[in-house]
Parts: structure tokens; C-alpha cells; sequence
């Protein structure tokens, strides 16, 4: 489970669009995969009667009324982008549809 | 896998084969404001009106949960028999402009609804795999390269649907022929309506229907599957279905494979193209939103919202037609749930109006705004005075379409219009009047070969509807010109 494979790495870099030399790739191979270690730690307990936890809180249905308030930013937001057009933020073409 | 049954309706395959689809419905629910953000979610404002720092994802911002797109999405599961669940949001990673925080909040193993169905009106019950909440994007419009996405030089985007709540039902592979999953999504959009949950417009793209389409020889496991995008329309929908099975048979019968990966359905030209191929679930890097707290529904919720549930069209198709004695299937009990009309109409039959006509008028003379205003008993009363020989049929239409915009009583409205019923002896007066006028033209009917006879049966009707205002009943003149003619 510890083992990480360089191709790995540079697969999940490409993911989250992360450029990385081949010399951070080595430096961050060994720094992950002792991470991952740690996982499999825990992974190596008897958790059976743990219930998983997605947040620390005790917290559970929390949320607002359904009720409009304008907030009135668009043109200071366009104002600030790198590019905008007919009140629409102007990005280059991309290839394909949304995943 | 496992095999299917045999494909009912699936005729438009080579004999042997069969299709198994399964669909993927979004839809957005019926909300003031956005999921995460008190914007307001309405469609058609000019662009990026109804956004803010959060649906922008702009840094330092934090979703708020919208109480009412957690209890629609409740609603909806239920209405498809789902159980209800404890759930998390999860972020699902991925990099594309119409997306601004560079993750979509939706939820991934544990969605609030789970292990549902929903009845065909045709008969077989479809599996929901579950139905998660989950936010919208914002929309991109291609500009340059005439509109279309692979020559496009740049991109304008409208963030204004960005953060809209939506659910995404996912059914299992249940169905067998584009006509299924063509019922399957008018059924979905009539539970969607029915309950409130969403306006399900399908040309607004607040429903939004993907296919996942396989094919296979009837008997051994099911192929690679493909998965449309781009269906406008119910009819979009069934088209590209049996395009796509189509196209599957012609790869695998000249001994090619099927790859599995994302296909775009273009009306235009009536075919699907590739636009990506498929990546793993694992790419999308799914972690718990660290932002939102897990929804917890107690039983006294679901309690609360299986009590408050509108009885569901099904249900109301099969009242209906208990009512009028004709299959749930029938035409006109099927647009009287459709429309709404189905309240009238069993109030209709109940108070002795005959079942046919009733059904006929919705179906027909009824597809207009208001319609739901009659008054059951008026209604009832112009079937009866059509039944009972006072109206003919185009006559009781009309009074129909005045009692609908004025709220009027049949009875006056005839009288006010001077429908008064034409009796046979006046009706034979016009006829006799018209024999005597016109001796050549009644002797080549008397006489003449079916084509004369159908010409001039056309030509005295003319000349009797002339005579009697348009009060004549068609089919009573006819039926004495023939019998004057001795035919």
C-alpha cells in the first residue's frame, strides 16, 4: 500500500494541472508515499465498530431559509477579470464538453 | 452483467440484438435562491445578474445550505419510493470554465436519496439507482466558428446558473427500447411537475436527460456502453438512442469494438459524435466538502413529507380510468393527468356525463390555459346536451372554448350563439329545398360512381351547412341524403 510509483505522481500532478520537473517528482514521490504510509497505518487497525467520520463536528442539517438577497457584485467582479465581453467573463476555448 | 430479457419495441434493431439503456436525469429543483448562495435561481436574467462571491467561487467564500433544495430533493425521492438517507457532500475535482471553484460540490457515496423505482404506464418498473443533490454549472457560449464547441476561438460565460440546485436521478439499466426511455423521462417530468419539485423544461435545460446506451445479442452479456449528452427534447432523446444502438451493431458486427466514452448528440444531423472518452471516477479525486455538515432527515421528516406528497400521476391515470372504463393508456386519460384536467373530468363522468365525449373534449378541445377553471358541472352539462342530440359536436366545441374564457353556462351560451338544436324536420326542409334546387347534381349523387357520389356529398353538405348557419349536425345530414337517395 506505501509503495507510490512516479507515474502515479506525475498522473495525479496532471489532474490537479500541476507542472513539475523531474527532479520535484523525485522529491515528492518519497514525501507522498510516507503519507500514504501513514494511512495504511490506520487502514492496518480493527475499525469495524468506528463509524466513519466526514467531519469533525458533531454537527449535522445545517442551512438557511430560501430567501433572495442580491448581492450586486457583477460589474466590480468582471471589472477585476483578465478578460470580459458583453457582461460575460471571456476565457479561451476549450476543447470538449465539461466532464 | 447479466443477460436481459428479450427487447420489447426494439423493432428498429437486426433481429437478435437488444438495447439496454439506463438514463441520467438532471433536473433543477423549484427554488428562490441557488444550493450554496442566496442568488436568485431563475433562468433568462441578463448574464451573471444573479451572482456573488460564493456561485463565482471567488476565495474566502463559503457555501450556505438552501433548506428548500434539501426538502424538494426529499420530495422527489420519495415520490420514486427511494429511502431517504443520511448524506454528504463531496467535492468532485475537475478543471473546466463553466465550473469556477474548480470543483462541483455534489454527493458521492452517500446520497440523501437511494433504491427506488418508478412504473412505466406501459407496465414494467424501472430501477432508481438514487437520486443526490448537487450544484449546477454555469453556462458557456462558444463564440467564433459559427457557435459549435470544437472550432470555437474563445468562450463568454454566464455564471448565472452556476450553484442552481439540482438533483440527478440515476436509473438502473432497465430499459429495452428508445420508446421506454422516452416513457421513463415523460413519466420522470409528470412526478417532477406533479410535486413541484422542478418546472422540467426540457428546451430551458432545467431537465437535462443523458443516455447510457449498450447493445448485445439477446441471451449473452451486455456490451460497452456509450453515454449520449446533448438531448434536447423527449423526441432528441429516442432518436439518438437508436442511432447510437445502431451504430454499436454496425462497429461490432464488422468486428470492431466499442469503446466506452462520451458521445454528443447533434439534432441536426441525427447522428452522435465522440467528444471525450470516459475518465475514471478515481480522476475525479472525491473528498468530503470540509465546508458542509452531513444531512441527517429524521423519521418525523419523512414522515412530514410522505404525508404532504400529492397523489402521483400513476395514481391518478388509474382512477381516471376506472372512472371512464378505458385503459390507463387511453389518449385522453393520459393528457387529462398530463394537463391537469383529471379532477374535471371524474367529476365529469361521475355526474352521468358519458366517458367517451369527456375524454374527447380533454384530449382535444382542451389543450388551452384555464382549462382547469370549468366548472365540473358545466362541463358535465354540454356533454349531456351534446349526447342528448341538443349540440353537434363542433357546436358543443365551441360553447366549450367560450365557457372556458367567459365561465359561462352551456345552456345560455348556445342560446346566446342561436345554437338551438335544428330538428330533422327542419333539417329536411333544407334538404328537400336543395334536392329541388339542384336536380343534375342530386341525380349524378343518386347515381354516380363512389368518387362523384363522395364530391357531391361534399358539395350538398356545403350548401346545408350554408342554409342552417353551420347548425346542421354533419352526420344526421348525411345520413339523410343518403337515405333520400336510397343508398
Amino acid at each position: 500500500m506505501a509503495s507510490l510509483s512516479r507515474e502515479e505522481v506525475v498522473h495525479v500532478a496532471t489532474l490537479a494541472r500541476l507542472e513539475l520537473t523531474d527532479e520535484q517528482i523525485d522529491t515528492f514521490t518519497p514525501q507522498l508515499a510516507a503519507i500514504l504510509a501513514n494511512a495504511a497505518d490506520v487502514e492496518a487497525l480493527d475499525l469495524d465498530d468506528v463509524p466513519a467520520t466526514s467531519h469533525p463536528y458533531p454537527l449535522t442539517n445545517v442551512w438557511r431559509p430560501d430567501v433572495v438577497r442580491h448581492a450586486g457584485v457583477r460589474d466590480a467582479v468582471l471589472a477585476a477579470a483578465p478578460a470580459a465581453q458583453d457582461g460575460m467573463f471571456r476565457v479561451p476555448s476549450v476543447l470538449g464538453d465539461a466532464p | 452483467m447479466t443477460p436481459s430479457t428479450p427487447s420489447p419495441n426494439a423493432s428498429v434493431l437486426p433481429e437478435g440484438w437488444g438495447m439496454v439503456i439506463g438514463l441520467e436525469v438532471h433536473c433543477e429543483l423549484a427554488t428562490a435562491t441557488k444550493l450554496f448562495c442566496c442568488c436568485p435561481n431563475h433562468f433568462g436574467d441578463q448574464p451573471n445578474a444573479n451572482t456573488c462571491p460564493t456561485c463565482l467561487g471567488l476565495p474566502g467564500s463559503l457555501p450556505m445550505l438552501n433548506e428548500q433544495a434539501v426538502e424538494l430533493a426529499m420530495r422527489l425521492g420519495r415520490a420514486l419510493n427511494c429511502d431517504v438517507k443520511r448524506s454528504v457532500f463531496s467535492r468532485k475535482n475537475y478543471f473546466y470554465p463553466d465550473q469556477p471553484k474548480d470543483y462541483q460540490v455534489t454527493q458521492y457515496d452517500l446520497p440523501t436519496n437511494l433504491g427506488g423505482h418508478l412504473d412505466l404506464p406501459s407496465g414494467p418498473r424501472i430501477g432508481i439507482t438514487r437520486a443526490h443533490i448537487e450544484e449546477d454549472t454555469g453556462k458557456l457560449n462558444h463564440v467564433g466558428g459559427g457557435g459549435r464547441i470544437h472550432d470555437a476561438e474563445h468562450s463568454l460565460v454566464d455564471y448565472n446558473r452556476s450553484g442552481v440546485p439540482l438533483v440527478e436521478i440515476v436509473s438502473e439499466a432497465d430499459m429495452r427500447s428508445s420508446e421506454q426511455a422516452k416513457e421513463y423521462a415523460n413519466e420522470l417530468r409528470a412526478i417532477l411537475l406533479a410535486t413541484g419539485v422542478s418546472d422540467a423544461k426540457m428546451e430551458e435545460g432545467s431537465m437535462r436527460v443523458d443516455a447510457n446506451v449498450s447493445v448485445h445479442h439477446l441471451g449473452e452479456p451486455w456490451g460497452t456502453r456509450c453515454e449520449i449528452k446533448n438531448l434536447n427534447s423527449v423526441r432528441s432523446l429516442g432518436r439518438a438512442i437508436d442511432h447510437e444502438a445502431l451504430r454499436q451493431i454496425d462497429l461490432l458486427t464488422n468486428g470492431e469494438t466499442v469503446r466506452q466514452e462520451t458521445r454528443h448528440w447533434d439534432e441536426a444531423s441525427g447522428r452522435t459524435g465522440t467528444l471525450r472518452v470516459k475518465e475514471d471516477a478515481d480522476d475525479y479525486r472525491y473528498f468530503p466538502e470540509p465546508d458542509l455538515v452531513p444531512l441527517e432527515p429524521s423519521a418525523a421528516d419523512i414522515a412530514r413529507i410522505d404525508a404532504a406528497l400529492p397523489v402521483l400521476p400513476g395514481a391518478r391515470r388509474a382512477a381516471l380510468a376506472e372512472a371512464a372504463g378505458v385503459p390507463a393508456t387511453a389518449g385522453g386519460v393520459v393528457m387529462a393527468v398530463e394537463r391537469g384536467l383529471d379532477h374535471l373530468a371524474r367529476a365529469a363522468i361521475g355526474g352521468g356525463a358519458d366517458a367517451g365525449r369527456v375524454l374527447t373534449h380533454v384530449e382535444h378541445n382542451l389543450a388551452v390555459d384555464g382549462a382547469e377553471t370549468l366548472s365540473p358541472e358545466r362541463f358535465g352539462d354540454l356533454v349531456k346536451m351534446e349526447t342528448g342530440g341538443e349540440l353537434t359536436a363542433t357546436q358543443a366545441k365551441t360553447v366549450l372554448a367560450e365557457m372556458v374564457a367567459t365561465g359561462g353556462a352551456p345552456a345560455e351560451i348556445a342560446q346566446a350563439r342561436g345554437f338551438e338544436a335544428l330538428d330533422s324536420s327542419a333539417l329536411e326542409g333544407i334538404i328537400d329545398g336543395l334536392i329541388a334546387a339542384h336536380g343534375e347534381e342530386w341525380e349524378q349523387f343518386r347515381s354516380g360512381d363512389d368518387k362523384a357520389r363522395g364530391k357531391l356529398s361534399g358539395f350538398f353538405m356545403g350548401k346545408v351547412m350554408q342554409a342552417s348557419s353551420g347548425q346542421a349536425d354533419g352526420k344526421a345530414a348525411t345520413a339523410l341524403l343518403r337515405r333520400k337517395a336510397g343508398l
